[in-house]
């Protein structure tokens, strides 16, 4: 095979799977900093 | 329970989807003189995900508009979030495979300006979503945009049958003029069921957050009223 061509094809495989990750680490983050708030604002209610 | 079920999906597809990338590798290293055309493996399922995902939030967007019930809202939200990540990453693999196929990384045809105009179009459909805070208000503007946008896919899709394009014709062996050849386009209907689920998943992740949100902004005007 081209090596040029195996380097596309990498690239072009890798691309998709760096997106979807990407979104998933997002997700993940977004998730413990929601979680971290629900928990901050219960605590301000039951004070309250 | 349920965040642990919906990983071990996640990690049961990726796997199904990597196995399958297996059978990708084992085929031929060129078809019709086309290198470098393994991308499609994953640049066509990517294209075919996020367009269901458009149109289960265009069904979605007109259900709220006839009931007014706010879940089909997150819902059109979630999956629309999740089915541009998905659109993104077609038109990057595309990006690469025309560096490889033509020499350039981008060309102004109808094929592939009408999918960069479509996922524009979504991320202001997010972008709207997060600038308006109202929910009703929310909900009514991002239906109308849903909507408008399952337009912009269908002219995507059609784009290649009605011009004539740098993007290759159909190749999928159910449209006019299409067909790759026994066996080649199977591996590619595998890899759409996988990131279709993995889709769902990330869906279901993303619609928890919204209630997540939800939650948070029903306690926070609780707690201003006390």
């Amino acid at each position: 095979m081209d090596p040029r061509e195996f380097q596309y094809t990498f690239f072009g495989l890798l691309i998709v799977w760096l997106c979807v990750a990407g979104y998933a680490l997002s997700l993940a983050l977004r998730e413990r900093k929601l979680k971290a708030e629900l928990e901050r604002v219960r605590r301000m209610v039951e004070k309250n | 329970m349920r965040q642990n079920i919906l990983f071990l999906m996640a990690a049961v597809f990726t796997g199904i989807l990597v196995w399958n990338m297996n059978t990708v590798y084992g085929l031929p290293q060129q078809v019709q003189n086309v290198g470098a055309y393994k991308i499609i493996y994953l640049h066509v399922p990517a294209a075919f995900t996020a367009f269901t995902g458009f149109f289960a939030a265009m069904v979605a967007s007109l259900i709220y508009l006839g009931t007014s019930k706010l879940k089909y809202d997150a819902f059109a939200g979630g999956v629309t979030e999740v089915a541009l990540v998905f659109a993104t990453a077609n038109l990057l693999s595309g990006m690469i495979w025309a560096r490889y196929a033509w020499g350039i990384w981008w060309t102004w045809d109808a094929r592939l300006t009408s999918m960069l105009v479509c996922v524009l179009m979504y991320y202001g459909y997010v972008m709207l979503r997060q600038a308006i805070t109202e929910p009703t208000q929310r909900a009514r503007l991002s239906a109308v945009m849903s909507i408008f946008g399952m337009a912009g896919v269908a002219f995507v899709y059609q784009s290649i049958a009605w011009y004539r394009t740098q993007h290759p014709s159909p190749v999928l062996g159910f449209r006019e003029g299409g067909g790759m050849g026994p066996g080649l386009e199977a591996p590619m209907y595998w890899n759409f069921l996988a990131m279709l689920c993995l889709a769902v998943i990330l869906a279901s992740v993303r619609m928890r957050q919204a209630q997540f949100a939800t939650e948070i902004d029903s306690l926070r005007r609780m707690a201003h009223n006390h």
